[in-house]
Parts: C-alpha cells; sequence; structure tokens
C-alpha cells in the first residue's frame, strides 16, 4: 500500500523533456484490448492501495494499481458491491485498468455503467500535472465532467492516479431462470419484461436459451419467480461469472470476436457468425470473420456501433470509425489533456 | 456583478439585427428594451443584464444560422431554457445574443420497446413522463422546478431532484445528443445504445452549463414505473438523530428512492403553508419514500422504522393511501415557497458534504447564522448530502445581500473544506465563480479552459461563466486553499 504520484510524476516529465512516449501499463489483464500502444511501459502497479473505504456512505478511492478482486473481496466482506460487475480478463486486473477500458458487466444495462460510479478521480495530464477532478461525493457539478471523459480512454487523456467510486450493497438474493426460446422471441420477450416493474439484474441469450438473473430481497424474487415461470438455473453465479470473464464456450473459438452494441430491441441481424446477446439484446458477441465494414455498416444502420474485440488485424480500426466532426472534437480533447501525445499513442484510434 | 470578456469592438446592433431577421422571422428576434426586460435573469434574480438580442428561433437551421453569424461577428452567445436556473448560468451578457431554446418543444420521437424517447431541448421535464406514462414509463431525474424547467437546461446542468439517491442525476438518464458546436458542425453523440465509440463526450456535454456547445436534441432513458411506493415520515428532537438514521438506512443496504430532510425552521414555513401534518416542535424530520414490489416494501418499511426506533425517533408516520404521501411530500416540494412566505428573500445554497459530517456542518451553519444575524432554513436531499441552506433576508436593507453572500461563500467553502462540492446540482453559473478558486487549483481550472477551447476556441459560448479565469482567482485570494488542504504559495498572477 503505497503512494507513487510523485515517481510516476516525474516519469511522465522526463518523458515529456526526452520526447519519448509512454505506454501505461497496469495488471496487463486487457492488453489485448484496443489497438497496440507505442512508447515506453510505464508501469503504475506499484501505486496501489484503498484510500478510503466509508461502508455507509457508499464510497470506495483506491490507487489505480490495486487489484480488483483485492477491492471486491473487501466490498463483499461488507455485504458490498461494485455496481457495474466489471469483467476482470486475468487474475491481475487492477482498478485502473477497469476503468481507463470502462467495461462493464452483465449488470449493466440495469444499475449503469463503469461510468455512472466514477465520482472523481486523480490524474497526471500529459504536461505532467497531478488534477483532481470530482470528489467523492455522489452529487457534484462543479466543473467539467472530466472524471468521467477519462473513463473509456483508455489512458490516452493521462494516467490515472486514484479513483473515488459510489457502491452498492449486494443484493440479498439472486436467482437465474432460463426459457427456451429463439433469439428473436428472446429479445421481444426480455425487452418487454425490462419495460415492467420486474427486478432484473442480467440477461443473456446464447441462441438457444433465454437466461434472466433476478436481483432483490427474497420475497420480491418469490413473487417475480410466480410471475415469469421459466426454470431455475444451478450453479448461476458460475454461469454470469464465466460470461463476463468470456471463459463461456462461445469465446473459446479462433474467429475473430466482435462486440456489438445496439438498442437492445433490434431484431438478429442479417449477418453470418455465432451471436451471444446480453444486456436485453444491447451488447452482443459476434464470432466471425466477415470483412469489417460489412459488419459496421450493417450495425450503423441500425442505429449502433461495432468494436473487434479480440483477435483479427489489430493494428486496423478496433474502434468504430468517428465521423469527421467527432473525431475533430476527439482529436482536440486529447491535445488538450496531453499536448505532446506522450500517452498510449494510437491505442485508441490511429493518430488519437 | 461584472463579467469578465476580453474587450469587444462597439458592436452594430442595428446590422446584427437585421442579419438575424435574414434567417428568423420579426416575432423571433427582439431587440426592443421592453421585449428584453424580461429576459434579464434566470432564476437566480439577484443577477441582472439584459441581452443585445433574443433570438428564439423554433428550428435547427434558425439555430444554425445564428450561431454562425455569432461566429463570423464574434458575438457571444448565451443558451437558455425556462429560465428556471439557480446560478445565474442563463445570465445574459451585455453584448451578446440570448439564444432561448423554448419554441424547440416536440416530442419527436417515443420508442417503448428500447425504451427511449427523443425530444427537442425546449420540451419540459414532467412532459416527458406525461408523454410515455401510458406505457408504464417514466423519465426518472425530477427537479423540484420540473413542470417548468426544459429538458435541455436539465443536461446542460446535470439537474438532479428528490430520485436522484436511487435513479441517479441527468447523466445517468439520458442516452444521445445532437450539438451544433459554435464552428457549425454537428455532433451526434450516442442514441439509442448505452455506450458510443471515441471519448465520452455524452458525460463531458452533461451539466457543461453552454460553454461546448448548443444541444438541440436529446435521446433519454425511459424507466418502469415502480410497482408500489411508500413514504415514511420520521419526527426526531435531536438533529444527530436524524443524521445517523440516514446512515444507518443506508449502512443497512436499503437505497431509498428519496431520503429527504428538514429542520424546525423548514418544518415551521412548510407546515404554516401546506399543513402537511408535520410535527411543529421537532428539530428535524425525515421522509423517506421506497419504491418497490409490495412484498419488498413490506420488509424494508419494517426495517427503517427500526432504524428510525433505534435512533430516538419520537414520531414515525406511514402514508396510509397515495393522497397521504402526496400530503406528506407537499410540504417538502413547497418548502422553498412557504420559505418565501415568512421572508422577503431567501438565498438558496448548494453545496454537498459526505453525509457522515452533516451534523457538525448543520452546527456551524447554526453558528454562522448568529452571528450575521440571518435566519437559516435547511431542508436538503439528505440521503446524497446535497445540502440547500436558505438563507432569510431582506434585499432591501442596505448591505444585507452583501452580508448573505459572504455567509453563502463561507458555507460553500465549509462544503469544500468537509470534502465536498460547492454545487451538487444547481451548477456554478455566475454564482459561484469565487468558489470555484476554492475547490479547484490552478492546474485543473486551465485545464477546464484547455476543455472550452477544445469546442470553442473563440470563447463564444456562454463567456464567463461555470469556468473562472485565474486572474479572478488571483484576485480573488482563494487559491491558495484547494481542496481545503493543498497550499499554492507561488501561486501566479497575470
Amino acid at each position: 500500500m503505497s503512494d507513487h504520484s510523485h515517481t510516476l510524476q516525474h516519469q511522465v516529465i522526463d518523458a515529456i523533456q526526452e520526447h519519448t512516449q509512454l505506454c501505461i501499463t497496469g495488471g496487463g489483464s486487457k492488453a489485448f484490448y484496443g489497438r497496440p500502444s507505442a512508447g515506453t511501459p510505464l508501469s503504475v502497479t506499484a501505486h496501489h492501495g484503498i484510500i478510503n473505504y466509508e461502508p455507509t456512505e457508499l464510497i470506495l478511492t483506491a490507487r489505480c494499481g490495486t487489484g480488483l478482486s483485492e477491492i471486491q473481496d473487501i466490498l463483499a466482506d461488507q455485504g458490498q458491491m461494485l455496481p457495474f460487475e466489471p469483467p476482470h480478463f486475468g487474475s491481475n486486473a487492477t482498478l485502473g485498468g477497469a476503468v481507463a477500458c470502462g467495461l462493464s458487466g452483465p449488470r449493466r444495462p440495469y444499475t449503469g455503467a463503469v461510468r455512472d460510479y466514477v465520482l472523481g478521480i486523480r490524474c497526471i495530464n500529459g504536461k505532467g500535472e497531478i488534477l483532481s477532478f470530482g470528489g467523492e461525493v455522489v452529487k457534484n457539478v462543479a466543473g467539467f465532467d472530466a472524471s468521467r471523459l477519462m473513463v473509456g480512454a483508455l489512458g490516452t487523456l493521462g494516467v490515472i492516479l486514484d479513483i473515488s467510486l459510489k457502491i452498492l450493497p449486494h443484493p440479498r438474493q439472486e436467482i437465474t431462470l432460463t426459457y427456451e426460446l429463439a433469439a428473436e422471441n428472446a429479445i421481444n420477450t426480455v425487452n418487454q419484461w425490462a419495460a415492467t416493474a420486474l427486478p432484473l439484474s442480467a440477461s443473456s441469450h446464447d441462441g438457444q436459451q433465454l437466461y434472466l438473473r433476478l436481483s432483490g430481497t427474497p420475497s420480491a424474487l418469490k413473487a417475480a419467480r410466480t410471475h415469469l415461470g421459466g426454470e431455475v438455473l444451478p450453479d448461476a453465479e458460475r454461469y454470469w461469472k464465466d460470461l463476463r470473464e468470456h471463459q463461456h464456450v462461445f469465446f473459446k473459438h479462433e474467429e475473430p470476436l466482435w462486440r456489438l452494441s445496439l438498442p437492445p430491441a433490434t431484431p438478429p441481424l442479417p449477418i453470418s457468425g455465432d451471436c451471444l446477446y446480453e444486456w436485453n439484446g444491447s451488447q452482443r458477441w459476434l464470432r466471425t470473420a466477415l470483412q469489417a465494414n460489412i459488419i459496421r455498416e450493417t450495425v450503423a444502420r441500425r442505429g449502433g456501433h461495432a468494436t473487434l474485440f479480440r483477435g483479427g488485424d489489430r493494428e486496423g480500426t478496433i474502434f468504430h470509425p468517428l465521423t469527421p466532426a467527432m473525431k475533430t472534437i476527439n482529436k482536440n480533447l486529447k491535445l488538450a489533456f496531453d499536448p505532446h501525445s506522450i500517452f498510449n499513442p494510437g491505442r485508441l484510434y490511429s493518430g488519437l | 456583478m461584472e463579467i469578465e470578456l476580453d474587450p469587444q469592438p462597439a458592436l452594430n446592433k442595428a446590422g446584427l439585427v437585421t442579419a438575424l431577421l435574414e434567417h428568423l422571422p420579426a416575432h423571433s428576434v427582439l431587440h426592443h428594451d421592453e421585449e428584453l426586460r424580461p429576459y434579464e435573469c434566470d432564476g437566480l434574480s439577484a443577477y441582472r443584464q439584459c441581452p443585445l438580442v433574443v433570438c428564439l428561433p423554433d428550428s435547427l437551421n434558425q439555430i444554425q444560422a445564428i450561431m454562425r453569424l455569432s461566429h463570423e461577428w464574434q458575438i457571444p452567445l448565451v443558451a437558455r431554457g425556462a429560465g428556471t436556473g439557480l446560478s445565474g448560468g442563463a445570465l445574459p451578457l451585455e453584448n451578446g445574443i440570448l439564444l432561448c431554446l423554448a419554441k424547440l418543444k416536440r416530442i419527436l420521437d417515443i420508442d417503448p420497446h428500447n425504451r427511449t424517447a427523443r425530444v427537442e431541448p425546449g420540451v419540459r421535464n414532467i412532459a416527458i413522463s406525461e408523454a410515455v406514462a401510458h406505457h408504464g414509463l417514466y423519465y426518472a431525474p425530477d427537479p423540484s422546478s420540473q413542470i417548468a424547467c426544459t429538458i435541455g437546461g436539465n443536461v446542460a446542468e446535470n439537474s438532479g431532484g428528490v430520485h436522484c439517491l436511487k435513479y441517479g442525476l441527468t447523466v445517468h438518464n439520458i442516452l444521445g445528443l445532437k450539438v451544433l458546436t459554435i464552428t457549425g458542425d454537428v455532433l451526434e453523440i450516442g442514441g439509442q445504445t448505452l455506450d458510443s465509440a471515441g471519448y465520452d463526450l455524452l458525460a463531458l456535454m452533461t451539466g457543461s452549463e453552454g460553454l461546448l456547445g448548443i444541444i438541440v436534441e436529446i435521446t433519454v432513458k425511459l424507466l418502469p414505473k415502480p410497482e408500489r411506493v411508500q413514504v415514511i415520515l420520521a419526527a426526531f428532537t435531536r438533529i444527530e438523530d436524524a443524521a445517523s438514521a440516514v446512515g444507518d438506512i443506508i449502512g443497512a443496504g436499503i437505497i431509498p428512492a428519496g431520503l429527504e430532510f428538514m429542520d424546525n425552521a423548514a418544518i415551521r414555513a412548510a407546515e404554516d403553508y401546506i399543513h402537511a401534518g408535520y410535527p411543529r416542535d421537532a428539530a428535524a424530520i425525515l421522509l423517506c419514500e421506497i419504491d418497490g414490489g409490495k412484498t419488498e416494501i413490506e420488509e424494508h418499511s419494517r426495517q427503517i422504522e427500526k432504524i428510525f426506533q433505534n435512533n430516538h425517533a419520537d414520531e414515525i408516520k406511514h402514508a396510509a393511501n397515495e393522497s397521504e404521501q402526496q400530503r406528506l411530500w407537499a410540504g417538502r416540494k413547497a418548502a422553498f415557497p412557504a420559505v418565501g412566505r415568512i421572508s422577503p428573500d431567501y438565498y438558496c445554497m448548494d453545496g454537498t458534504i459526505p453525509r457522515h459530517r452533516l451534523t457538525e456542518v448543520l452546527k456551524q451553519i447554526t453558528a454562522w447564522s448568529t452571528e450575521y444575524q440571518l435566519p437559516v432554513a435547511n431542508v436538503f436531499h439528505a440521503g446524497d448530502g446535497n445540502l440547500h441552506p436558505l438563507i432569510l433576508y431582506d434585499a432591501n436593507k442596505p448591505g444585507e445581500l452583501e452580508r448573505v453572500e459572504e455567509f453563502g461563500g463561507k458555507i460553500l467553502e465549509l462544503c469544500v473544506h468537509v470534502g465536498g462540492t460547492i454545487t451538487g446540482e444547481h451548477g456554478v453559473g455566475m454564482e459561484k465563480l469565487n468558489q470555484m478558486c476554492v475547490q479547484f487549483g490552478k492546474h485543473e481550472l486551465s485545464q477546464f479552459h484547455l476543455i472550452k477551447d477544445a469546442f470553442d476556441s473563440d470563447n463564444l459560448l456562454n463567456p464567463g461563466k461555470a469556468v473562472p479565469t485565474l486572474h479572478r482567482c488571483a484576485e480573488f485570494g482563494a487559491m491558495h486553499v484547494h481542496g481545503g488542504k493543498m497550499p499554492f504559495p507561488n501561486l501566479e498572477r497575470f
């Protein structure tokens, strides 16, 4: 448990002076995500430890190198959890990496994403300054929301040092129900249920079965179960963990893996490949060897965007191409934080 | 109140009006003094300034034309919705155009299956929930001005409301924005998906107080209406007990939909006005709303009652039916106007603090209230530590407003000192520029200016608001304190 802010700050200042670029690295569990980044590795794992945890305040502040598992264990001791159920993708996953990648798990459509729970961030910008945005309170509208801007920016705007999060109590009970349904029918059904006051907390469809997780008080789950029918899935915790961590059998193939983000009720897409649905249909995993432009056009026509999540041409365009106007603003923001372009060059988009 | 701007060349007002009239009908361009007067302030009426002209466009093309002129002529542009903001964010600039978006009030699309609505910025907050009610859906954020305030203004301010403890702020409840930049680009941010490619501009635009772009379309997330709602009132003899009950409820793993606090001054004012049935002698009351399924509510009600008892509540009242729930809420919702009845003027503060510092902060406010001889009524969102001390005063008494501002400034600085923030939901606007110098250091403020530059390098959109210049902070002399702890001995002055 130690504060390495100033060591890291000096490393950044040296890099600015020596005109070298930096590739920020944590545990390395999500090194596959995005484009490969140029630059000298800047390890942040030594900047580690929980700075403040106040269970009755529902607030936790920790350094970027703190292990996700470590944080989740401490929260679990108090009956609390990270509400966005982040994927780890490895035992070495850190909080900083989870926030920089901005990936959320099965609970996302019901309780929110990483960015929804980030209350404050302390970081080093590309001028070597240590900045502090937001704080440890839930409501805060002073200044631009620079903390949330850093979520999912893949370290291209600065080195995240400390993160303050809102946390939530863990539901008293969870059960998972399964239904034999074809994909189209499953999407319809789950979106109808999501429009009524049911205690849903996760959904998925693997091509044959719809899986529905419910969370809440035992009495609320009992009432919902009577209403929803279905079969109870044994060892459900394992199922959602495997899905979240891409250990599910669907992910054990060699073809490129795409993540599609779509309006949830969008019917199954007319493109070849195997598809696994999550988030009421809003997040879809597609295994296919199809050309990127076909996938991107099909998804964009339906108001979505596509990410080449794993495999394929990692040097190419990984995230959905931006419109010229969006590209300009993204570039301007990058330079506003990192004027010498030293942080994770090219990781998000080529030239960003 | 002086507004800091770079010196502007003398403006040809007649020429500007003529140019605007090429794109807008005559009734949409107000430029005579008597037409401008109603727009001289927003909900913070202590600050007043007539703009050069007011534009009331009713289409995207008209907005684009106004923005093009603003850019070409280098005339500042201040956006305004219903003008209910409480921090002077929509205060006009003497040499600027006031862009009033209230005419853009069409609900463009309701998609019950994807649970979204796409609306224009001038749509009133409550009109969205009304329009989707027959689908069993609603839009969750409910600022107390919701019958009047616009969704565009809500996004610009990242508005909250009594239910944001459970359902979040505006930033958690919108999915997409269409934004016009001052350089004439259209930014399509997000949509009906839960995320989008590139930086999270949706988060950055939310709460940006009209400094980065003009929001012309919003896609909001709709939620299913809860099956049931229960409201519980608890009265306490000691403020400490009420504060500790708040922590205990959250600590028990219950997230109420709303958890509101009123002190004795607020209770009396509300009770005299609304007759909600509040105990007039209580030092504090808590109003706790929980929602969910029938059995879940019964379970939580029992738990909460026990917590109130353990914290020495003198009286616990469960609303027996919907009309009683509404009566209990009516007192809280009318608390501001109720205070308005007992004092010629009041000044509403908006700091947020960590919940466990509640008692000490309230005690300090009481001590200052005595020192300044200005009564204070406290009514606020206890669940998320968002304070709204109302300082009672009389603007007609010479020097009283200045004392109020000094007192209010101290409260906000105290909020920062205990680890909180100067504004939870009302925004910085014109009002809290000095306190921004207390909350942030020069590097953060410089970074904010750079973000502004990334969108609006000519500083034309709502200039002088939300983020103070470093020069102003140097004059205010507050940058020696940052986050209540870090000294800044080598303050740059320029």
